[in-house]
């Protein structure tokens, strides 16, 4: 079921992600580059070295659960599944167009995809359902869940998070991308989000923050959550747009793609060298 | 003669009719389907009015209070099931298609989760309660949503049957009910998914009403009977998908149509007969409900008597119709 990966390995495989995601992006004239790129290092971590998943079998009742609560991050997600092996890669050519498997946001029709999102601040309730779930039935899978620092404006985000204390959901493990940009901006001008560590502390959860960038620090966070008790949330700091220069800090390239080919080149380049 | 003031439900005729809770017939019900190890019921500290308290008591481990966050109890039943459990929620109905609307568009009707909202306390029978608590617009916030399915019981026995149907079905579905007793309209199991139900049978005219109007249309249909008016009545307990062809035969025999819901008569079961009358057999139809106003405080059937959702109010709008030529 899974695959046995090296580290060096990782790098080579996010860098094709890296690639895929700007290539996606550019071909579809739309799409979220930026927040895809600052997910990169944990998607394929998560998805190359730690999910018990089947890729022959996606509805395998006993997976491991991945939810992409920031369902914009759909270039990251997409091509990483494809990689995998869930579905063909040619089919990212129609991410975004009519009439394709690929919506914008992600959706649960996709081999692979266990929850749809995209509305922000829902991901990690339905992944406390899934959770649960587990614990009813005793079964041991786990559930990851990625949301966004700026989705974390969002109240419900913090409703999810007293219910995961509240019902001490062990099996919960999040990661909290803070690539510090939202949509309009920077997300302490916008909206103060401060010390998320410690507010998630406060509502009973574990965490820790690390590099989101690192798989060597994304591979201890993990090590760490094993040994927790309760739901654990792993803050990720990321550089949004990571990999491209122009995009890197920009809150311009959120929701915007390479604008012409000779920018789509330079991507390709700066993604070549990191 | 039936007197007039025996068409409202105060002083006298709502005491005069066999009365039974719907809430407890739906606490009821979820006990019984409760013995599948699929079902777990959600609830957002409601438990106690809405009834889901009685499965909790039976199935503590299935059930799971979330405490006043609607919004994260839709999300979660989403994500229970999709591990294949057959998810109950409940809160009132204002809170759970108003203020969860997102979630339940998004996390329920476009994931295409397995979900069943039961809703209590809508409309204006939530009395001393007021407008902030009284909902009048869920029926339309819940039609509009691709793959939801809504239905709105007349009396206890036809909520006992819903239930029943939509545990025994996939979701997503909305049910709605009352935070009254209401009257008791039928004295056997005549529900029907997506079919009218004939109450009364007439030729003159025909009212199609929903929830605790039809026991209404039903009483207005014996007193319009006394004056020479055959009034057909049916029970629309499905309002989405609707029953077309009961609809387009109502306008075809009677030739004009009264609608009567416990709802704002815009979005409601009003809107939707209209939009099948207009486009396949066009008919005079008038909707009787809530004019687009708030309710308020007051007594429940204090409150349905003023705004006119009574036997009266539906008299007084067939004889308003039944005035003009066919």
């Amino acid at each position: 079921m899974q695959d046995s990966v090296e580290s060096e390995n990782l790098e080579e495989i996010a860098k094709k992600v890296r690639r895929s995601i700007v290539k996606m992006t550019y071909e579809a004239k739309s799409g979220h580059p930026g927040g895809s790129l600052s997910a990169t290092e944990i998607l394929t971590y998560l998805y190359f070295k730690e999910l018990k998943i089947d890729p022959a079998n996606p509805n395998w009742p006993d997976r491991d659960r991945f939810v992409l609560s920031k369902g914009h991050a759909t270039p990251a997600l997409y091509s990483i599944l494809a990689m995998r092996g869930f579905f063909d890669q040619s089919l990212l050519h129609g991410f975004r167009r009519i009439s394709s498997l690929l919506q914008g946001h992600v959706v649960n029709h996709v081999p692979g995809v266990d929850i749809t999102a995209g509305s922000l601040g829902q991901g990690l309730s339905n992944a406390v359902g899934l959770a649960l779930a587990a614990r009813i039935d005793n079964k041991s899978y786990r559930v990851f869940v990625m949301i966004g620092d700026g989705e974390s404006d969002e109240g419900s985000i913090w409703e999810a998070a007293l219910s995961a204390a509240h019902l001490k959901l062990s099996n919960l493990i999040v990661f909290l991308d803070r690539n510090m940009i939202q949509l309009d901006g920077f997300t302490e001008e916008i909206l103060t989000l401060g010390d998320l560590e410690a507010k998630f502390r406060s509502f009973g959860w574990s965490a820790i923050t690390i590099d989101g960038h690192s798989f060597n620090e994304i591979e201890k966070a993990l090590k760490w959550a094993k040994s927790e008790v309760g739901p654990k949330m792993i803050i990720a700091r990321t550089v949004k747009g990571k990999g491209v220069k122009f995009m890197e800090n920009n809150p311009e390239y959120h929701g915007k793609p390479a604008p012409n080919e000779e920018k789509l080149n330079e991507a390709l380049r700066d993604i070549e060298g990191m | 003669m039936m007197m007039s003031d025996e068409l409202y439900w105060l002083p006298e005729l709502i005491n005069k009719l066999e009365k039974k809770s719907v809430r407890e017939a739906y606490g009821n019900t979820l006990v019984s389907v409760g013995a599948d190890k699929n079902v777990v019921v959600l609830d957002a500290d409601l438990s106690t009015s809405t009834q889901t308290s009685m499965f909790q008591k039976k199935y503590p481990d299935r059930f799971f209070n979330v405490g006043i966050s609607e919004n994260n109890m839709m999300g979660m039943a989403s994500g229970l099931s999709w591990t294949g459990k057959r998810v109950f929620v409940s809160s009132f109905a204002i809170f759970a298609t108003g203020r969860a609307y997102d979630f339940v568009r998004q996390s329920v009707c476009y994931a295409d989760s397995d979900v069943r909202i039961v809703a209590t306390h809508a409309g204006l029978t939530v009395g001393e309660d007021g407008a902030t608590h009284q909902m009048l617009e869920d029926i339309g916030l819940m039609s509009g949503l691709p793959r939801m399915r809504v239905l709105v019981p007349a009396d206890a026995l036809e909520t006992e049957q819903i239930v029943r149907y939509v545990y025994e079905n996939r979701g997503p579905f909305y049910v709605r009910l009352s935070r009254e007793k209401v009257p008791v309209v039928h004295d056997s199991e005549s529900f029907n998914f997506g079919k009218a139900e004939t109450i009364v049978d007439g030729d003159d005219v025909t009212i199609i009403a929903t929830g605790i109007l039809a026991m209404a249309a039903k009483i207005a249909a014996s007193h319009l009977k006394q004056k020479g008016i055959s009034a057909r009545v049916l029970n629309m307990s499905t309002i989405k998908p609707i029953d077309r062809g009961a609809i387009i035969k109502a306008a075809r025999d009677t030739g004009r149509i009264l609608t009567a819901e416990e709802h704002s008569i815009y979005n409601g079961l009003g809107s939707r007969v209209s939009e099948v009358v207009s486009e396949s057999y066009p008919v005079l139809v008038k909707r009787l409900g809530v004019n687009d106003m708030f309710g308020e405080s007051g007594k429940s059937w204090e409150l349905m008597d003023k705004y006119g959702l009574n036997p009266m109010g539906i008299v007084n709008s067939v004889e308003e119709i039944t005035k003009v030529t066919k």
